[in-house]
């Protein structure tokens, strides 16, 4: 069975998302070690709360060389809401923090007088990319965020999402990483439905 | 565009089972909540809401257990409430598998313990409900199931709940909540137009209408609905899994006339929200 490392750094409840992927009859490693993480097939950054507390608890348990290590590997790398916006340059949640850098761009804070904060709840994820199969176009994905990611590189942009206005990039897909705003494991059948299609391109199970 | 409203079904919790209070008789008992869950997962609910009505030190480890067996089946996001006081209760629950916690009598008394929780689990992790009754024309927030005024008015309170960094809030209207006849949209555009956090709605429930008509009204994040879902979905159930003494009433044709009820997919057909 194809083992999935699902990063463990204090940050979030790691209960869905191991249990999303035993759904997937993949098997979960929840670990912080090296070896493990480089041992596994694929890696999920998963993550909720806050940018600066996530990136010092990564440098804590020396995983940002870590993780760079493993996309060198060329092996699947997912990030799903904290742990997309970790792949960013930057963020300045409560102050400039620097992110993992994997992909060019930076965090931001949903703004705006009507807007509240965090957009929370089921929303449409729009496809902008040619590569298909993996989402249905216009399909719900369940968000809880305050903050969304601009990549600098449009092409980047896999899905976006419209939220009272404000356009932004839902997911990422540049070579073996891939982002989600959007929690998966939280998304009922469309997000299962996701998480097969995405081990099934990517790892062939 | 906004997200849309979810709709929650609210399953209310004492000891191993779900309950429905029912008129001054008391709390009767429905079945296992676990198994309504996973139910209403399959028929395509946004969201869970467990809310342990009776929440005691002794019942703690009950919940405990049932929260893991619901969590492994469903891949929504799970609330659970009732009876929450330490930051070390809130870590046990979403280690168990939920995703948010509510919060609220601990909350009125240490308002402090918000901010505590919002900074250790982040702000979209800490729900505060809270409970309203309308006073002398105004809206006061209470606690113990409408039972202890609290002397805040709600909307201070509301204010209060949102600087101090909770990520939303489920208001519950005591005066609305088990009568079926709709919902409190005084009290909810009260609420919900002042706060920039996310507002569920309970209680009131009874009729498709009544939730179509909150949401077109006030959109509201979400809308919590118990005994209507409760009353549709207990048809499902093997009675093997019904408890003992209550199936010919909780599945007897003729008592259940009298209950309002409808189903997740006749509700979202209606609003248009699949």
């Amino acid at each position: 069975m194809k083992r999935v490392a699902i990063i463990d750094y204090n940050t979030s409840n790691l209960f869905s998302i191991t249990n999303a992927i035993y759904k997937m009859n993949l098997s979960p490693v929840t670990t912080s070690n090296r070896n493990k993480i480089l041992n596994c097939d694929a890696l999920i950054l998963p993550g909720v709360g806050s940018f600066q507390f996530a990136m010092g608890n990564i440098r804590n348990f020396f995983l940002d060389h870590t993780l760079v290590e493993f996309v060198k590997t060329g092996k699947p790398f997912l990030g799903i809401c904290l742990g997309f916006q970790l792949l960013f340059e930057s963020s300045d949640e409560v102050e400039f923090t620097k992110g993992l850098g994997l992909i060019k761009g930076k965090v931001i804070k949903i703004k705006g007088d009507n807007r509240k904060v965090p957009h929370l709840g089921w929303n449409k994820v729009f496809i902008n990319s040619k590569r298909p199969n993996l989402i249905k176009d216009e399909s719900y994905f369940y968000f809880v965020h305050s903050y969304y990611a601009s990549p600098k590189f449009k092409d980047l942009i896999f899905s976006k999402t419209t939220y009272q206005g404000l356009d932004f990039c839902s997911s990422v897909k540049k070579d073996n990483l891939f982002g989600c705003q959007f929690h998966p494991e939280k998304s009922g059948k469309n997000g299962l439905s996701f998480l097969h299609n995405y081990f099934k391109s990517e790892l062939n199970v | 565009m906004n997200p849309k409203s979810r709709i929650i079904p609210k399953l209310d919790i004492k000891g191993d089972s779900l309950v429905k209070g029912v008129n001054l008789e008391g709390l009767r008992v429905l079945g296992r909540p676990e198994i309504f869950a996973k139910l209403y997962y399959e028929a395509g609910a946004d969201e869970l809401y467990y809310l342990d009505v009776v929440a005691s030190l002794y019942g703690q480890n009950t919940l405990y257990e049932i929260i893991t067996k619901t969590a492994k089946n469903i891949f929504i996001p799970l609330t659970v409430g009732g009876g929450i006081r330490t930051v070390k209760e809130i870590k046990k629950i979403l280690s168990l598998g939920a995703d948010k916690v509510s919060i609220n009598s601990a909350a009125i008394k240490n308002p402090d313990f918000i901010s505590q929780a919002t900074e250790i689990f982040g702000s979209s992790t800490i729900c505060v409900l809270m409970e309203v009754l309308k006073k002398n024309g105004k809206y006061f927030a209470f606690t113990e199931n409408g039972r202890n005024f609290t002397g805040k008015l709600a909307l201070d309170w509301a204010r209060e709940v949102e600087k101090r960094g909770a990520g939303e809030i489920i208001l519950t209207s005591i005066d609305y909540e088990g009568m079926g006849l709709g919902f409190d949209l005084e009290l909810l555009n009260l609420i919900s137009k002042n706060v920039k956090i996310p507002v569920v709605i309970n209680g009131g429930a009874g009729l498709v209408e009544h939730v179509e008509q909150v949401i077109n009204k006030c959109n509201p994040s979400g809308v919590a609905i118990s005994s209507a879902f409760h009353y549709f979905y207990i048809n499902k159930i093997n009675k093997n899994d019904l408890p003992e003494g209550n199936k010919e009433y909780l599945q007897g044709k003729r008592e259940q006339t009298k209950l309002k009820k409808f189903s997740i997919k006749k509700l979202k057909e209606r609003i248009n929200i699949i």
